[in-house]
């Protein structure tokens, strides 16, 4: 197996080719990460970095570029087959969860991923109940208690935490992560991001977490890229992401405006950075 | 006969339609009109094998198979030509109509020479020394009208129990999250176009067995047997859901097979009550109608303030 645990090489990607609502998500973009490492990506609205996650989990077939995972070449495999590689957690909290199954029954489809589904085996036996409690109690937030309540009528911060251990609890070669706190109130995204970060760390996930945030984008991760009309400017890693900080991203985010490359949308995201 | 027991046999082997209509409609979350096709073709299939001497158990096994068939087909045109699965159901079941024709060499089949699943009841009733006359509901019941009854009770209680236990296995539950949300399903590994495919096809030979053992029952075959059908299931579930509730798949099967039992029992009560047999589609497609929209209409009445947001 080669060294990297994800490998993207030349990924282009055009929405509505040859309308005039035509849209290049994305222009050549490569990357190689390395197994372990925690890649935060930043871009402002329409940068390409949603299509660049969706590209990775097969749910957007991309024009052209190549997708490996775990050095498998994933280029071709639809979406639900390369599902058995990746855990996902997606901005809509409503997106990651059956709301009519209970916690057990979306914990216990979760722990089938990357496996073919069993006709002649219950979903929940006493002893997978047991155990898909205890891993929800180990997330402190009251979950165990709850295995028979629908998900649909869990908070928006509960359904996200739910959906990190869903997509964790089958170790995916590579976790992606599309601005999973953006919908929640300050509290819940702190306590999901708090969540990710532990479990990042706990079983070393390589992990791809987009994000509209600076502060998250400079506080967390071990490497950061900056997504831009869909190519990547920048990439912090090792030292240089560590010494990063706020203001640095803001002037690299000035340079982009006065070179004229940045939009209405951008300067919002920095005036709401600043507040 | 009784009309009772009548009622009670009807409900009984239509709530396996029900049951087929439940699988579609609330876990898979689509509306599947080949319904109405796959119901006629069990009747057809196993009218005309009858009809030609076949034993009533490989006729009523072979109109099953038609019917996984007829769901087979409308779940292929759906994921290999990426035609909405109602859409196809209405194309499936168009087809369906032709070929119940060609099946059964014109528009109906009598049974009444025939041997049937009921008559082979009856015979194995008085051959286990069965009396021929049972008191049931103050009435006197012929032992003709109790075997069918017992047959039926036996079939249906036999394919909820599996039904249940179905939705609660591993191939189960992701059949239902591919209903309830796709999205998901397909992020944790389901593939959702065959999860589909298989729910249909379960439904559909549910269906036609209905329609196999129904055409059994009442003696006859006609091609208008599956018009409008899927209607009645409905009908029948959301009576169900009414009356025992939709949480987990126990309750659900429970109420399929109590919706069923009440909805028929309210038909035979109404045309007692002199409804016009010719407005009973008329009277339960208003019934589904309002069953439908009476609970939003009064959520609005009942809460006239905007909805608030969803609680992060």
């Amino acid at each position: 197996m080669s060294g990297a645990a994800l490998e993207l090489i030349g990924l282009r990607h055009t929405f509505f080719p040859g309308t005039p609502s035509e849209q290049r998500a994305l222009e050549g973009v490569s990357l190689t990460v390395d197994p372990g490492t925690f890649v935060v990506v930043i871009g402002i609205n329409g940068s390409g970095k949603s299509t660049l996650l969706n590209g990775v989990a097969g749910s957007v077939t991309l024009d052209e570029g190549i997708v490996r995972i775990g050095g498998r070449d994933v280029t071709r495999w639809p979406e639900h087959r390369r599902a058995g590689m990746i855990g996902r957690v997606f901005q809509n909290p409503f997106s990651g969860t059956a709301p009519h199954l209970t916690v057990a029954e979306n914990l216990a489809i979760a722990s089938q991923r990357g496996r073919s589904r069993q006709l002649f085996r219950l979903g929940l036996s006493s002893g997978r109940r047991a155990q898909l409690a205890e891993q929800l109690a180990s997330m402190n937030l009251g979950l165990e208690h709850r295995l028979v309540t629908p998900t649909g009528v869990l908070s928006g911060g509960q359904r996200q935490a739910l959906t990190l251990l869903m997509a964790t609890i089958v170790r995916p070669a590579v976790l992606l992560l599309d601005e999973h706190t953006a919908a929640l109130d300050p509290r819940s995204a702190e306590q999901v991001l708090r969540l990710t970060e532990e479990t990042v760390a706990r079983d070393r996930l390589t992990t791809l977490m987009v994000t509209h945030s600076m502060h998250q984008a400079v506080r967390i991760g071990d490497r950061l890229l900056l997504v831009h009309r869909g190519r990547i400017l920048e990439d912090f890693s090792g030292p240089r992401k560590r010494r990063l900080r706020m203001e640095d991203l803001l002037d690299r985010f000035d340079q982009l405006r006065n070179a004229d490359m940045l939009d209405e949308s951008a300067a919002e995201m920095l005036r709401r950075a600043y507040v | 006969m009784n009309l009772l027991v009548g009622a009670l046999s009807v409900g009984l082997l239509l709530s396996l339609l029900t049951l087929g209509v439940f699988l579609t409609y609330r876990v898979l979350n689509r509306l599947d009109l080949t319904t109405d096709g796959s119901f006629g073709l069990g009747a057809a299939v196993a009218a005309m094998l009858l009809a030609n001497g076949v034993h009533p158990v490989t006729a009523t096994v072979i109109a099953t198979i038609a019917g996984w068939l007829a769901g087979a087909a409308t779940g292929v045109v759906h994921t290999a030509f990426g035609v909405d699965t109602l859409l196809g159901g209405i194309l499936v079941s168009t087809a369906l109509y032709s070929v119940q024709l060609y099946v059964m060499h014109g528009g109906d089949v009598s049974l009444a020479a025939a041997d049937t699943l009921p008559g082979l009841a009856e015979r194995m009733w008085t051959a286990l020394g069965g009396p021929a006359q049972v008191t049931l509901f103050g009435t006197s019941v012929s032992a003709g009208n109790i075997a069918a009854l017992v047959l039926f009770v036996v079939f249906v209680l036999g394919s909820m129990f599996l039904m249940e236990r179905f939705l609660r296995t591993d191939l189960g539950l992701a059949v239902r999250a591919t209903g309830d949300n796709p999205q998901m399903a397909r992020a944790l590994g389901v593939d959702v176009g065959f999860m589909v495919t298989l729910g249909l096809v379960m439904a559909n030979g549910l269906i036609a067995l209905s329609g196999a053992l129904f055409a059994q029952y009442q003696g006859f075959a006609n091609v208008q047997m599956g018009l409008g059908i899927v209607v009645v299931g409905l009908a029948c579930l959301i009576v169900g859901e009414a009356l025992v509730g939709r949480s987990g798949p126990a309750r659900q099967v429970t109420g399929v097979l109590i919706g069923t039992i009440v909805f028929r029992l309210l038909v035979a009560a109404a045309l007692r009550a002199g409804l016009d047999a010719n407005a009973l589609k008329l009277v339960t497609a208003v019934f589904v109608l309002i069953a439908l929209v009476l609970p939003r209409a009064l959520g609005r009445a009942l809460r006239p303030s905007p909805r608030p947001p969803v609680a992060a």
